[in-house]
This record gives C-alpha cells, sequence and structure tokens, in this order.
C-alpha cells in the first residue's frame, strides 16, 4: 500500500528538467525565497571581497609587504598561533570532556559555570586579564611582590610572553565551546561497549584508546581545522590584550590588516589578507568536503 | 579505595578548572565592588566593599560614561535587528533549499557555507571600504547588515539540516489543499521550526551583542557606539578609571550570560549540529 503511495506521487513530485527557461511556480517562489539573501551575499560578500582584490592587485604591494619585517614576524606568529593554541586547547578540550561524562552533582554544576567564558563577551574579560598582567599594579605581581619580594616580570612588553598570553587567553574564552562539541561526540558512544570492554579487564588507558578515540577522532579533526579557520581570524584575543605590542612584534594576520588600515594603507591591508588565503583556502576546502553533505 | 582515589582525581581536575575559569570574572567583579584606591591592593575580597562604582556607572557621572545608557540602547537595538532580520532571510533560505527544492539550492548552501569560513576579520577591511561607499559608515544599518551577513550562513546550515527532518507528506497535503509556498511557509513551515528558530535567534542576538571589532571600524560617532566599543575607548587614555570599565563591562556581560542560560536547551541541540563561529 505505502509502495503504491510512493510511486503515484513521485513523478509529480520531480519537476521536468532541461525544459527551455520556463519555470515551475515553485521555482519561482523558491528563487522569491532565496532572493534577500543573495542580494545580501552579492552586497555585503562579493562586491567586498572583489573589491579587496581590485585593491590588492599591484604587485609592488607585495614586494613592499615582504620588505616589511612586520609583517614576516605577523606571519610566524600567526604560524605559531594556530599551531600551538589550537593543539594544546584540542587536547585540553579532548581531557576535559572526559571529565564532564562523570556523573557527580558537581560536576554537572562545574560543567554550566565552566561555559561562562564562552557565553560572556570578551572586552570586559580580555580586560580583566589585562588589569591582572600590569606590572606595576595587577593584582599577579602584587602577589609575587609580597610572596617573594621581588618585582614579577613586564608581562606584556616581553614579545614571546605577550604573545603566549593571548593563546592562553584565546584558549581561556573558547576552550569551553569546543569541550562541549567532543562531550556530545563522547556521550554519543554505547554505553555497552564500555561495560563489556571493563567485564574484560580494560583499564581506561585501553578504554580510551580501543573505544574512545576511534568513535570520536573524525570529530575531533574536522572540529581542529574548523578552530584553525576561525583562529585566524581571532583579532580579539589579540587586540585587546598586547594591542599587537610591544613594537608591533605580537601581531597576528586578523590584526595586522586593522593596523595597516589605521595607518591608511588600504592595498597593504588588502594584501596582507590575500597572503593568507594560501593558508586558509586549503582548510576551507577540507571543511567545505566534509560539512556539505 | 579505588572509589577514594577516583574522587580524589576529580577533584584534582575540578578544582584547576573551576579557578581558571572563574578568576578573570571574580577579578572583574572584585574591581567592580572595590573603591577606587582599594582595586589594585591585590585583597581577594575588598575590606569596603561598596555599590559606588555601578552607582557612577548607572548614573553616568563620569565623563568616559556620559552615554553609557544610549550606548547600551544602541547595542540592544542592533543585537535585536540583527536577530530578526537573520531569522528573516535565513528561514526564507532554508525553506526555499529544504522544502522547494530549488534548483541550485546545493550551490546557494555551498555559498553561504564557504561565507561562514572566511574569517570574519578578514571580510572587516573590505567590509569597511564597501560601507564607505554605500554611504552607510556611522549609520547603525551598517553594523546590522555586516553582523547579518556574518551570522545568516551559519543560520541557514542549521536550519537547512532541522527542515531535513520534517516530514515530506506535510508539504504535499498542504499543496494538494490549494496551499501556496508562502501559506506553506507561514502556516506549517515557521511554527513547526521554533526550535530551531530560537537557536538561531540567540546566536545571532549574542553575536551582534558581543561584536567588537566591526563595531569599533563601522560606528564611530560618540552617540552612535556601542557598548564594546566605549568600553574599548577607556584604553586611550593613560588615567582610565579602571573600576568604572570593570563595572561597565561587568554589567555589559551580564544580559548575553542571562539569554545563554535561558536558551542553553535549545543552544545545545543546535551547537552539537555543527559550530558556532568565536
Amino acid at each position: 500500500m505505502t509502495a503504491t503511495t510512493t510511486n503515484i506521487v513521485e513523478p509529480t513530485r520531480r519537476q521536468p528538467r532541461g525544459v527551455g527557461f520556463a519555470l515551475s511556480e515553485k521555482q519561482v517562489w523558491a528563487l522569491l525565497f532565496t532572493a534577500p539573501y543573495i542580494a545580501i551575499f552579492l552586497a555585503f560578500v562579493v562586491f567586498p571581497v572583489g573589491y579587496a582584490f581590485w585593491l590588492a592587485r599591484d604587485p609592488h604591494l607585495y614586494i613592499e609587504l615582504s620588505e616589511d619585517p612586520i609583517f614576516l614576524r605577523t606571519v610566524v606568529n600567526t604560524l605559531v598561533f594556530l599551531i600551538v593554541a589550537i593543539n594544546v586547547k584540542m587536547v585540553m578540550a579532548l581531557f576535559l570532556s572526559g571529565f564532564f561524562t562523570h556523573k557527580r552533582w558537581w560536576v554537572k554544576v562545574l560543567a554550566v559555570l565552566f561555559v561562562l567564558p564562552w557565553a560572556v563577551p570578551s572586552i570586559p574579560t580580555i580586560l580583566s586579564v589585562r588589569f591582572m598582567l600590569n606590572p606595576e599594579w595587577g593584582v599577579i605581581n602584587t602577589l609575587i611582590f609580597s610572596l617573594t619580594g621581588d618585582d614579577g616580570p613586564n608581562w606584556l612588553n616581553d614579545p614571546t610572553l605577550a604573545l603566549s598570553l593571548s593563546m592562553m587567553v584565546h584558549i581561556w574564552k573558547s576552550l569551553p565551546f569546543w569541550t562541549l562539541i567532543l562531550l556530545a561526540g563522547r556521550l554519543a558512544i554505547p554505553g555497552e561497549l564500555y561495560e563489556a570492554a571493563s567485564v574484560d579487564g580494560a583499564g581506561a588507558w585501553h578504554r580510551f584508546r580501543f573505544i574512545t578515540w576511534p568513535s570520536i577522532s573524525t570529530l575531533y579533526v574536522t572540529c581542529t581545522f574548523l578552530s584553525m579557520i576561525f583562529t585566524v581570524g581571532d583579532f580579539n584575543s589579540v587586540y585587546l590584550l598586547t594591542g599587537g605590542g610591544p613594537a608591533d612584534l605580537t601581531h597576528v594576520l586578523a590584526t595586522l590588516g586593522i593596523r595597516y588600515l589605521r595607518l591608511d594603507q588600504v592595498g597593504l591591508a588588502m594584501a596582507s589578507i590575500v597572503c593568507a588565503l594560501p593558508l586558509i583556502l586549503p582548510l576551507v576546502f577540507v571543511m567545505m568536503k566534509r560539512l556539505s553533505k | 579505595m579505588r572509589g577514594v582515589s577516583t574522587e580524589a582525581a576529580l577533584l584534582l581536575v575540578g578544582v584547576p578548572v573551576l579557578l581558571w575559569t572563574l578568576i578573570p570574572i571574580y577579578h572583574m567583579f572584585l574591581f567592580a565592588m572595590s573603591p577606587k584606591d582599594a582595586a589594585f591592593s591585590g585583597q581577594l575580597w575588598p575590606s569596603h566593599p561598596t555599590f559606588r562604582n555601578f552607582e557612577i556607572v548607572f548614573g553616568q557621572k563620569h565623563y568616559f560614561l556620559y552615554n553609557f545608557w544610549r550606548q547600551m540602547f544602541n547595542s540592544l537595538v542592533i543585537s535585536c535587528a540583527t536577530a530578526v532580520l537573520t531569522l528573516m532571510i535565513a528561514s526564507a533560505a532554508a525553506f526555499a533549499i529544504s522544502r522547494l527544492r530549488m534548483k541550485g539550492g546545493r550551490w546557494v548552501m555551498n555559498l553561504a557555507l564557504f561565507t561562514y569560513f572566511i574569517p570574519a576579520a578578514f571580510l572587516a577591511v573590505p567590509m569597511y571600504k564597501t560601507m564607505g561607499m554605500y554611504g552607510l559608515l556611522n549609520n547603525d544599518w551598517a553594523l546590522i547588515l555586516a553582523m547579518v551577513t556574518v551570522a545568516s550562513p551559519y543560520a541557514i546550515w542549521i536550519l537547512r539540516q532541522a527542515s531535513d527532518k520534517l516530514p515530506v507528506e506535510l508539504d504535499e497535503a498542504a499543496l494538494i489543499d490549494g496551499a501556496s509556498p508562502f501559506q506553506l511557509f507561514r502556516l506549517i513551515y515557521i511554527p513547526l521550526m521554533v526550535p530551531s528558530l530560537i537557536a538561531v535567534g540567540t546566536y545571532a542576538l549574542l553575536l551582534a551583542w558581543n561584536e567588537y571589532l566591526y563595531a569599533f571600524l563601522l560606528l564611530s560617532r560618540e552617540t552612535s557606539l556601542t557598548l564594546p566599543v566605549a568600553l574599548g575607548n577607556f584604553l586611550s587614555a593613560d588615567d582610565s578609571p579602571w573600576e568604572l570599565l570593570m563595572t561597565a563591562g561587568f554589567i555589559y556581560a551580564l544580559p548575553p550570560a542571562a539569554i545563554y542560560y535561558a536558551f542553553r536547551k535549545y543552544m545545545s541541540s543546535g551547537l552539537t549540529a555543527g559550530a558556532v563561529k568565536g
């Protein structure tokens, strides 16, 4: 009975293909419904991106860019940021997602609080960290002084330290989100697998190695790529903490474009973004393949 | 014995996680509750806690804060407008792609997904120049449209996934009864999609409320600023009243936290379906 119904309905649902330019009424409606998004897309994505490429068309810009020591430093910083911060963050998220699977009342309460860094806006919390790190009156150096009698380091005045602290702020802000995603992945694993493993006497490491990891490794890799794409554009963690300083040594590609814009060098700003494309386009294509199903 | 060591191991993780999560937020709160000269003393709790800073912020009694309520209102208007527009644009597009089986719908979806992957900071500079050409700089609409552009790809993606799960028979029954696609959209599709629409609306609202970079590029007149940009401006002066900045920042951080917890149930289903930018 069901089969016959489907057979009757099927031909009417499928629209005849390639019949001139005549669109069915349904397709006209579909165009109308997508028109607002297409308009937004043309006006605020296609046109700006096209315009950016046009402004960045002069080859001299790239010579000028490659001669700017700040640009080279920025590329290195961005790579370090992507490779170190993202991997540290994802390993922490993998570990903590395991922690949050434990069923205790206080773990549940902690899970609710743990989301706060992600739920609140960046600017007040990052500025709060910035004040904590102030060398003269920040709470960290005050504590160091009262405990040891020595002055603490000038945290944000050392490029390596400042970049590391930017990465730490980035991890603080986005760790909850990736932990939640990986936690959802872990919770989808059938519990019987773990029960069977326990009966066989498997320890915690073996349960992780042979059950958890094979089940969530794809998710883990997807999350790592996604996080990398989003982090190339993490403007706040660097700009609000260090402002790119000291001496413009902690810029990443996301903040460098804004720096050139402020110096009224729009061409260089656009060119620096174009230089980032080889970095992100491969990642974007991998993600498109994985997600556009 | 084994149970005790498991508890100890869990606490050994839990306590550092709690401290790591709360210290920057607590530090902000501590500043807000401290009198001006006591904020820097490094105490864990001020010896004379006070609400004076809140009074100054709410009463706009400092020149950095003359437009506090105005800027709060701007943030509110811009985030609500972004949420409403994103919902309208994204639900219509998802409906066309998923329910009307639009020709080339896959293309639209892939373009949206591609936009989702353009880092927001990279689009910011071209967007700034383009808004200048459109004559929209310093107009609320510049920020609203920019935020809609950033928010709608993810919104379309999530809504399309949710609407693919609705049964086809519904549409067919309605069409046989003579409903136009618009009636189908308004009377059947939208009511069924309410949970996903709440998730997407909350996402767009929080995205716009929390946005700093686009807001500071696109709006610069003192009375048209949103709150985060006004807070960022504290940094430009050496003698900035940090305790007031932290107080205003604390007030600014409360609504998104409240909204997130209120809609957590809806958000988590959307969260696991994909990833939110930011």
